[in-house]
């Protein structure tokens, strides 16, 4: 049994303005011990995916089911989700700044946390415990940064902080809301190296929310590409990266600046994404869409296999075989494309187009 | 030692206030007016020609201005606030007759109004948007729109004059010192708080509100919830603390002024404290008694700062360290 089966999650707001679909239907699982990522441009649901998750979604209305180790988190009452949150679950967030209590020190905050969850340690047991955490995660003189406070702490550090918080109780997942974009490049590989370090030592299981296809490329083992609050594709990272089959995770792949053609030009998607509160017909991506056909603009495409061993499944009306980056497979697409449009998708098809490129959006 | 630096240079900051303060009272009781009238100024209304020259003499005025200067700081420096010729005493007896009255007034009245407004600020922050919450704006709206004369003058008819009619002579206006009879202190007391309190818990009930729901939509409060603590901690340890920052601030500056005197609650009670002396002293024109005032109001600024400063410090260790 997986260590997170999520079926049909679904989290819509009440707004003002109408209500806002943040996640529609999005089934996946976590196994024990392995890294899944969550790739999507902002709004497309990912975080609230997650937070809804652990009920961090005040406001929002939530369906379908997420069984944790056995429990069904969605609608646990608050008790039993309290027990959950940072000793079975743990978070680190995107911003460790804002994240982290300004007027605490932050081993008080470490300690905060353990004596939460088990009030049998003594406060002096909990901070030789943050101690030694602040130590594992490569702070240096952790015996007096314990009592430091956030602002002394660089932002490399500081998100340091936040991943010892998170081991402190040995979570067995952990969810990384975009946990380095905030930070500087080369901090950004040290968090991610260290990430990996301590999740090969504890066998943790790895939630990792991202915009960045180099940080999955990284880190994780299974990758769910959203879109618009549905799961556009979802394969082993070898796949997404070597056989992607929905265009979109085409689009992401191809707006990656590679390091061996520095000089190529990037393909930014072009268009912005859509307002969750009136979302496109059909495909949510058709707008955007290269490929666009005409069942795209009326029919939404399920997430089904495309590969015999239904490991890689993608939510395209494209078919199964138009899998991969090779030309053959391009001049596939393109006979498809032409046999499925006609008038009002070829309209579609020219503003996309004719849209200039300054306008789309480079996602990495 | 960043704390004691910090404290030093707070201090030292407060002194040049209070200097800038007493020089420029001195400019305009001294040096601003024509020479004959300076005399008259000081001395108060209807002051007698012997009066006059008494005031000459004892201040040196027809001395250089700098002389007269030299010797008016000498005084503040030994906490000489100067005679009140038209009342015939010193102004350092006339502010500890009044300031029992003025200090009762501001201590009850900050406690009932940090229960009341921290309590439904916070109340209405937690239930945003609530039946609650609705019905205590609409009562912020109401105690921040009544002038203090009027609470004042509402409560004396509803409550003082009905419970006096009725027989029960507990409520009383004027003020009854403490060290004379405490019960007879509360019941002169009792109505200034609430007229006091009524405005001021209006403002901080906005103030807290506002603060806490700010810090509710932190990040580290959506932390705090993360790491599985109970919401009650989320609340007090976490939101709270926060939000109190602005709550001490404004806390400070409001004690501070009202100790120089609460004018109208003072005048609406009868309760004779500094702001009453205040309303009497420009009356007389009694400048001498002005100035004191003008020296005190100063000061007790300067010390509500200076204890927020301290407060800020300790709440918040980012102003520490620099």
């Amino acid at each position: 049994m997986s260590l997170l089966e999520v079926t049909d999650l679904r989290v819509s707001f009440p707004t003002a303005d109408g209500i806002v679909q943040a996640v529609r239907g999005v089934s996946f699982a976590v196994e024990r011990g392995r890294t899944l990522g969550i790739v999507g441009e902002s709004g497309s649901g990912k975080t609230v995916l997650t937070q809804s998750l652990l009920g961090l979604t005040p406001g929002g209305q939530i369906s379908g089911t997420a069984v944790f180790d056995g429990v069904n988190l969605v609608g646990l009452e608050p008790k039993s989700m309290q027990r959950i949150r940072g000793k079975d679950i743990a978070v680190i967030f995107q911003d460790p700044l804002t994240s982290l209590h300004p007027l605490y020190k932050v081993g008080w905050q470490i300690t905060e946390m353990i004596r939460a969850h088990d009030k049998s340690v003594s406060k002096k047991q909990a901070m030789e415990r943050a101690v030694e955490l602040l130590g594992h995660v490569g702070i240096p003189r952790p015996r007096e940064r314990v009592n430091d406070y956030p602002h002394q702490f660089s932002g490399g550090m500081r998100q340091r902080v936040m991943i010892a918080m998170a081991i402190s109780l040995s979570p067995k997942l952990i969810v990384a809301d975009e946990p380095t974009t905030a930070l500087d490049a080369t901090v950004q590989a040290q968090i991610i190296d260290l990430l990996l370090r301590l999740q090969r030592e504890s066998n943790t299981a790895l939630m990792m929310i991202t915009h960045d296809l180099g940080v999955v490329a990284d880190i994780a083992d299974e990758v769910m590409v959203m879109y618009a609050g549905r799961a556009a594709e979802k394969a082993s990272k070898r796949d997404i990266f070597y056989q992607p089959h929905h265009p979109y995770t085409k689009g992401l792949l191809e707006s990656i600046p590679r390091s061996s053609a520095a000089a190529e030009r990037l393909k930014p998607i072009t268009g912005q994404p859509p307002s969750l509160i009136r979302l496109p017909s059909g495909c949510a991506f058709h707008p955007r869409c290269a490929y666009v056909m005409d069942r795209c603009l009326t029919d939404q495409p399920e997430l089904v296999p495309v590969a015999e061993a239904g490991e890689h499944r993608s939510a395209c009306w494209l078919p199964a075989a138009a899998t991969g980056l090779s030309d053959d497979v391009e001049e596939l697409r393109r006979r498809t494309v032409e046999m499925g449009r006609t008038d009002e998708a070829a309209k579609v098809a020219e503003k996309i187009a004719a849209a200039p490129e300054s306008e789309g959006s480079v996602i990495a | 030692m960043g704390m004691v630096r910090f404290l030093v240079r707070r201090i030292l900051s407060g002194i040049v206030v209070l200097w800038v303060v007493a020089t420029l009272s001195f400019m305009l009781f001294f040096v601003a007016v024509p020479e004959g009238v300076v005399a008259r100024n000081l001395a108060g209304r209807a002051a007698t020609p012997a009066v006059l020259a008494q005031v000459m003499q004892n201040l040196g005025l027809n001395r250089p201005w700098y002389v007269q200067y030299g010797h008016y700081m000498d005084g503040l420096l030994h906490g000489n606030l100067g005679y009140s010729y038209y009342t015939q005493q010193p102004v350092i007896d006339i502010i500890k007759l009044g300031f029992p009255a003025t200090l009762s007034v501001v201590v009850g009245g900050v406690i009932l109004w940090l229960v009341v407004g921290l309590g439904v600020g916070i109340l209405s922050a937690t239930r945003a948007r609530s039946l609650f919450d609705r019905v205590a704006t609409v009562g912020v709206l109401a105690g921040v729109s009544a002038p203090v004369f009027v609470v004042g003058e509402i409560l004396i008819v509803v409550v003082y004059v009905q419970l006096n009619n009725a027989g029960i002579h507990f409520i009383q206006t004027g003020y009854t010192p403490i060290s004379q009879s405490f019960t007879g202190w509360l019941g002169t007391m009792i109505l200034p708080w609430v007229t006091l309190a009524t405005v001021q818990a209006a403002i901080y009930t906005r103030l807290s509100r506002g603060s806490l729901l700010d810090t509710l939509g932190e990040d580290y409060i959506r932390t705090a919830r993360a790491k599985g603590l109970s919401e009650r901690r989320v609340l007090y340890r976490h939101a709270v603390r926060s939000a109190l920052t602005p709550v001490v601030s404004q806390l400070g500056i409001d004690v501070g002024a009202l100790l120089g005197g609460v004018i109208v609650v003072e005048q609406v009670f009868g309760l004779q404290g500094i702001g009453q002396e205040t309303v009497q002293a420009i009356t007389n024109g009694d400048g001498q008694l002005v100035l004191g005032f003008i020296i005190l109001a100063a000061l007790f600024v300067v010390l509500a700062n200076l204890v927020v400063d301290i407060a800020y410090a300790l709440l918040d260790p980012r102003v520490r360290i620099h």
